[in-house]
């Protein structure tokens, strides 16, 4: 995450400031120590600073009359500082030297445009009319021809390398700054254009074929927009693969803004009321700019950017970035966006181009009548949704989605028909989601009736509260069968022990292994025998279709606390508890089969789970239970298979002691030396 | 799927020799562990903890004490009195010098691994530097009476401590002088370990089970913790020094943590924080790395717990692995003539397996393979009719002739004198040929020869096509005996046409240990898999990953399968269903069936028991192609005999716990 720090003067620069006298900057270049930079203005003076102190170290002038027309550079292998006066007069001088008149001078024959200076390299003169010299070989024959090979009706850039290229021409708009980088024998150009955006030209460094001039595409890397409104950059400079730093206008006044290049995300801005030269410099993670009268210079830092530093996970971060972030109920919330934006505030900003997207959702009215244009917005909105997400995982990604479902729901609340199904349903299974994050998601898929996407919150999410998982719960009851078997309901719960085809009511095969059967039924106290079996038959069947099974089982797998639950469930209709009471009786009886006491298939409920429910569907609806005539035959049901249980059970206890000497003789066997077996794979 | 046939065998008496002593690279993540009977093991933790070599050991050379150090070196020492240097890609003791003090009883290396200083039988401390190609002897530091059994550096490099019976010695490393000596003479207290910290404070534990804390320079006793009623035999200090974990001989292991008498404070004390008890015997080698406590014990154990304060996300690193058996497969099976062949340190055991329909027990014939070295490796050809071994110096070939259930061993006359050790032995399918590994990536083809002869036909060379100086230590032959796959120490797999001895392909590289291979005998498909539990399937002939292996790596293999302890150490294949593949690691066994699809990570991996309540139509819904068998453990070995016939060896972990000696005598509450 870049951050700008503190921000310090270096210098005036007005005409009491002692430097420039008034006639600006020309150029900042670095010194020969890390800490020291050189200033040339305008006129006739070079400065060198020591940027920590403050304070000047030396400070060189020409004579009157003569003018410095190209920045003074460092030679870093040397320690000598170079200037050129007068186009053509070049000057060499060490920090000991005071007069500049005195010191080495080389009269050029075409006129310098720059003097390039890097560590380990001899410095590179750059001749106005394009021509490259290496100042060594410069310095053997000062008079030497130099050749011209700009001509000026095309944009060219030159390259130390001498290859010539041509850029793509770009209507209607100019380069104003460029910078480069060397990175495997790739050169990236970066170039500022008068459109405000950013362009990426990469230039392989073969040298194949010198006479041609090749034209080279570029690439859009940046647009340097602000939640609509436009930063006019006047200068640029790279910070590292994925930032650069950008000094222009917003508006009315000027700023110098951070970008994220790989997010195409603003990270930091600050604002200088008092207007730049639109020039900026950058040396050792310092920016130089011109704030009105003064050089000032502002510290920055450039982290790359993740979740984990924003919540404090990542070890050393620091607790200052906390406060800006934390907030996910106000994420959606646009207005606070352009707050935060003006606030710089970090995280948010990374998130624009989605939000963005979300919120040109112009005057929903005007949309109202024209229903085919609203769905063809859906899809779009779900294309572009989908587009986005499909990019490289970010490490905020998760506090993105959930601000960008934040946002969907809140159109899809304001706006009845626009409702982006597919891709909440792709964004609830792909992503590790929870209600916490996106807590109206729910809600508006109850409004909808949409039970497929409730299902599957229901499945996911580990935190619904309980009011929601009862409002799930009734609605789930109430929606009939008819209507749910056209609805796309994820059956993985129920196929394993509910025949799904309708017409296939066959005999159950299994064997009731759990001590359940009619004859030890039969020898209970009842009296109707009759009625007895007819309830049997009801218990061998699901009383619920498939899909509602499927979606019941997916509230009896939510968590939940009883104390909060309980309140909401008394207020379900009594046909409706019956009805569920009926399909977990089912359940247990189904459960029960088993020796494991275990329903097959993924994510079926457990045997606690259903008990649990059971009784927290007795205790919230006792009295009606006991009033109602249809239930009373359940209960009795219930209560006989019940004891009948228990029964099996305590038999099972008596015997104890003989299973574990089956189990022990088991094991016995197990350590022979030598057996043949066989083992069945599925 | 259906039945199998399954030739449940018990009778491998494999016994892992004990954990001796261990040493951690904190810069490679290696740690390399020397066991009882003299072997030497380095696991690379980077790669899912694999064990990434093996040196076999021999009767004479033990190993008490192991370093690393100049980098990548390793150096052990041990009772032969010989500082021994490893060469650790031609796997195999590279030079010895001699210490010329009687047996070591301890070695260390200085921080910067320059020096090395051995404890010998004589009471002496002699320092030794590590120079290229060797070390050199320096100098003698004063001699003491008792067998110097414990030494530390002090981190600055000036220092040294040192342990014996009854005394702590600190002594100046360069004029050789003794500092003033502490130690109590009522009893005999043998200082069994001892750890020297940057602060000044020397740490020793004892056979009384005590922890001890000394100021050496004035050699005060600071503090004392006792752990155990019996010794506490090992001791190792974290990076930071602000951890240390000790060993007991009663199998549990217990760390102390430096921390502050207030919260806040500037105070801080040595607090005992954590007991574990995952060793039955001895804990005789511990090793404290950034985050994890590893321990070794008699039990032939290797356990590494992680330091769950220390890890900073749910993954590998953060359970609890433990690794009794090697990564290697110890086992061969003559599929055709059903045999199969247990390879031990020093012998090895030829069984027949029985049948159903005959009565009949399995019988065995080990050969008479005694020697002080230890086997490299072994193999048995298809027929049965071919046994070959490796070991450091020697290589043997035997001819085995069956009559009826009597069986006699013949040895091979004039087997070609090889480049040895063999890291790896292959037979080809219709046992005419054995791939013999070797080092610097060169495979020797030897042809079998009726009715008991051999020639060496052909050396194929890594080294010549990529210049990789480490040892072959996988192969796989295709049935056809057209192809070879070959994996070299640096994890590259090679494969080669054997009809024309060239190097065909190499498969592209993946940043992870081969742990197993094989080439399917229909499709020639080379199957491999990685210790980071990846699977890949590559086509020879296409030079490239088939479909499935692209589809397996798209979608990605099952989070639990991902999460396994133990490598895949054995790949086979049903010779009737192509698209069926036998793998094993030690706890399960699974058929992977290609044409099913693969399970995500909602679904049951092992749902075996799931199908089997399930009714037909839903059993289909609920099919993967992962059949995983956990019924099996701890498998060592399975094959396919056939179609419908496995063969599982397993070797319970309480038959091994018969064959070691009685823990030290513990009350148990209640009995």
């Amino acid at each position: 995450m870049a951050a700008l720090c503190e921000a310090f003067t270096l210098c005036g620069l007005g005409p009491t400031g002692g430097v420039g006298l008034g006639s600006g900057l020309l150029a900042l270049e670095p010194g020969a120590d890390p800490d020291h930079v050189l200033l040339t203005d305008r006129g006739r003076t070079a400065t060198l600073f020591k940027v920590s102190d403050q304070k000047p170290l030396g400070c060189w002038s020409v004579k009157h009359g003569q003018i410095i027309t190209c920045p003074v550079v460092c030679n870093f292998e040397t320690h000598e500082y170079i200037a050129v006066h007068d186009n053509k007069v070049l000057r060499i001088w060490k920090d000991k030297d005071v007069n500049l008149d005195k010191v080495f001078k080389a009269t050029l024959s075409a006129e310098v445009y720059r003097i390039h200076s890097l560590p380990h390299a001899e410095p590179l003169v750059l001749f106005r009319g394009g021509g490259v010299r290496t100042l060594d070989v410069l310095l053997e024959a000062p008079q030497q021809e130099i050749e011209n090979v700009i001509s000026d009706e095309l944009k060219t850039i030159f390259f130390l390398s001498l290859c010539k290229y041509k850029l793509e021409q770009q209507e209607l708009s100019n380069p104003l700054c460029f910078t480069a980088y060397i990175k495997k024998q790739i050169i990236t150009l970066l170039c500022l254009y008068s459109s405000n955006s950013v362009y990426k030209v990469l230039i392989p460094l073969q040298q194949n074929s010198e006479e041609e001039e090749q034209t080279l595409s570029k690439s859009l890397l940046l647009n340097l927009s602000i939640s609509g409104s436009v930063l006019k950059g006047t200068s640029f400079v790279v910070l590292d693969k994925d930032h650069v730093a950008v000094l222009g206008s917003l508006a009315a006044s000027e700023c110098l803004t951070i970008w994220n290049t790989k997010f195409q995300t603003l990270q930091a801005s600050k604002e200088l009321p008092l207007g730049t030269s639109g020039q900026l410099w950058c040396y050792g993670e310092k920016f130089f700019f011109t704030h009105g009268k003064v050089l000032t210079v502002v510290i920055y830092k450039c982290e790359t950017s993740s979740l984990a530093a924003a919540v404090g996970k990542l070890k050393d971060s620091q607790t200052s970035d906390l406060s800006s972030f934390v907030n996910w109920n106000t994420l959606g919330d646009e207005e606070l966006l352009v707050s935060c934006q003006s606030q710089q505030s970090v995280a948010l900003k990374s998130e624009s181009k989605m939000m963005v997207i979300l919120k040109p959702m112009p005057c929903t009215s005007e949309l109202h009548g024209i229903s085919h244009f609203q769905d063809a917005s859906t899809a779009a909105v779900e294309d572009e949704l989908r587009q986005l997400l499909s990019k490289a995982q970010r490490p905020d990604f998760q506090a993105a989605i959930g601000c960008v479902i934040s946002a969907l729901i809140n159109r899809c609340k304001a706006d009845p028909m626009f409702y982006p199904r597919n891709f909440l349903v792709q964004m609830i299974q792909k992503r590790e989601l929870s209600y916490s994050l996106c807590p109206d998601l729910m809600a508006v898929a109850l409004e909808k009736k949409d039970v497929h996407l409730l299902q599957i919150c229901l499945q996911r999410f580990p935190d619904i509260p309980e009011e929601i998982t009862y409002a799930c719960l009734k609605v789930f009851l109430s929606i009939s069968d008819d209507y749910l078997e056209r609805t796309d309901v994820d059956l993985e719960s129920v196929i394993s022990y509910i025949d799904i085809e309708p017409n296939n009511k066959e005999v159950k095969t299994e064997v009731v292994e759990n001590g359940f059967s009619t004859e030890l039924e039969e020898d209970g106290c009842d009296v109707t025998g009759m009625k007895e079996t007819h309830m049997m038959d009801s218990v061998e069947f699901c009383p619920v279709g498939p899909q509602k099974a499927a979606l019941l089982n997916a509230v009896l797998h939510s968590a939940y606390s009883e104390t909060f639950l309980l309140p909401h469930l008394k207020d379900l209709p009594a046909q409706q508890a019956v009805l569920f009471l009926r399909y977990l009786h089912y359940l247990y009886v189904k459960c029960s089969e088993k020796i494991n006491t275990t329903l097959p298939g993924v994510l079926s409920p457990t045997i606690s789970q259903i008990m649990d429910w059971m009784c927290l569907l007795l205790d919230a609806h006792f009295t009606v239970m006991v009033m109602l005539p249809e239930a009373k035959r359940l209960l009795s049901s219930m209560h006989k298979f019940v004891r009948a249980q228990v029964r099996f059970y305590s038999e099972l206890n008596k015997i104890e002691g003989s299973l574990q000497e089956l189990q022990r003789i088991k094991c016995q066997k197990d350590s022979q030396a030598y057996s043949i077996e066989v083992l069945e794979l599925i | 799927m259906g039945e199998f046939e399954v030739h449940r065998v018990r009778f491998f008496g494999l016994v892992p020799a004990g954990v001796r002593c261990m040493a951690y690279q904190h810069r490679g993540c290696r740690l390399a562990l020397a066991r009882t009977d003299g072997a030497v093991e380095v696991y690379n933790f980077a790669a899912n903890y694999f064990m990434e070599k093996a040196i076999p050991g021999h009767q004479a050379r033990s190993v008490e004490a192991l370093c690393w150090a100049a980098g990548e070196r390793l150096f052990g020492a041990g009772l032969s009195g010989d500082i021994t240097e490893y060469d650790l890609e031609r796997l195999r003791p590279a030079r010895t010098v001699d210490g010329f003090g009687g047996p070591i009883w301890s070695m260390a290396a200085n921080n910067d691994g320059t020096r090395l200083a051995i404890g010998c039988e004589d009471g002496s401390v002699k320092l030794f530097q590590v120079v290229p190609g060797g070390v050199q002897f320096e100098k003698n530091l004063d001699r003491q009476k008792g067998r110097v059994l414990c030494l530390s550096w002090h981190p600055s490099g000036t220092h040294l401590a040192a342990g014996s019976i009854n005394f702590i010695r600190v002594l100046d490393v360069r004029s050789g002088n003794e500092l003033p000596q502490r130690g109590s003479k009522k009893r005999e207290c043998v200082v069994w370990s001892i750890a020297f910290l940057s602060s000044g404070t020397v740490i020793s534990s004892d056979s009384f089970g005590r922890v001890q804390f000394w100021d050496w320079e004035r050699g005060t006793l600071q503090d004392s913790h006792t752990v155990s009623t019996s010794a506490v035999l090992s001791l190792a200090v974290s990076e930071e020094e602000d951890s240390i974990v000790v060993g007991t001989s009663a199998g549990a292991t217990y760390q102390f943590q430096l921390l502050p008498v207030k919260a806040g404070g500037q105070e801080k004390r040595w607090v005992r924080t954590k007991p574990f008890q995952h060793h039955t015997h001895d804990v005789r080698a511990v090793v404290h790395t950034p985050t994890a406590l590893i321990s070794g014990g008699l039990d032939a154990q290797l356990v590494i717990r992680p330091l769950m304060e220390k890890v900073q996300k749910k993954g590998y690193d953060a359970v609890l692995r433990k690794f009794t058996f090697p990564h290697r497969r110890l086992v061969s099976c003559a599929r055709k003539a059903r045999l199969l062949l247990f390879q031990f340190s020093q012998h090895l055991e030829l069984w027949r397996l029985g049948s159903t329909n005959k009565t009949g027990t399995p019988h065995s014939a080990p050969p008479h393979l005694q020697g002080p070295e230890h086997i490299y490796c072994s193999c048995v050809s298809p027929c049965g009719s071919w046994i070959a071994y490796s070991t450091a110096s020697r290589f043997h070939l035997y001819r085995v002739q069956h009559e009826g259930d009597s069986i006699s061993v013949k040895k091979v006359p004039g087997v070609p004198k090889l480049l040895l050790p063999a890291y790896q032995l292959q037979c080809a399918s219709d046992s005419g040929r054995l791939f013999v590994a070797s080092d610097r990536g060169s495979v020797h083809v030897v042809q079998l020869l009726e009715p008991g002869g051999c020639k060496h036909l052909h050396t194929i060379c890594v080294w010549c096509c990529s210049g990789t100086r480490e040892a072959v230590y996988l192969l796989a032959s295709s049935a056809d005996g057209n192809w070879l796959a070959a994996v070299s120490g640096d994890w590259e797999v090679h494969i080669y046409s054997l009809k024309h001895f060239k190097h065909h392909c190499t498969v592209p590289t993946y940043s992870c240990a081969v742990t197993a291979l094989a080439i399917h005998p229909a499709t020639n498909n080379l199957f491999i898999s990685y210790s980071d539990q990846q699977l890949f399937e590559f086509s020879i002939p296409e030079k490239q990953y088939t479909a499935w292996s692209r589809m397996v790596q798209n979608s990605g293999l099952h989070k639990l399968w991902l999460e396994r302890d133990s490598p895949i150490t054995h790949i086979a294949f049903n010779p009737k269903n192509t698209s069926q593949i036998l793998l094993h690691d030690v706890y399960m066994l699974c058929v992977l069936d290609k044409s099913l699809p693969l399970p995500d990570n909602n679904t049951l991996l092992v749902n075996q028991s799931t199908l089997k309540q399930l009714s037909e139509p839903a059993r289909r819904r609920q099919l993967h192609a992962f059949k995983i068998c956990k019924k099996f453990q701890p498998l060592l070995f399975a094959d396919l005999l056939d179609e419908r016939c496995l063969v599982t060896v397993e070797r319970p972990a309480v038959d091994i716990s018969a064959e070691l000696p009685p823990p030290v005598q513990q009350k148990k509450f209640g009995t």
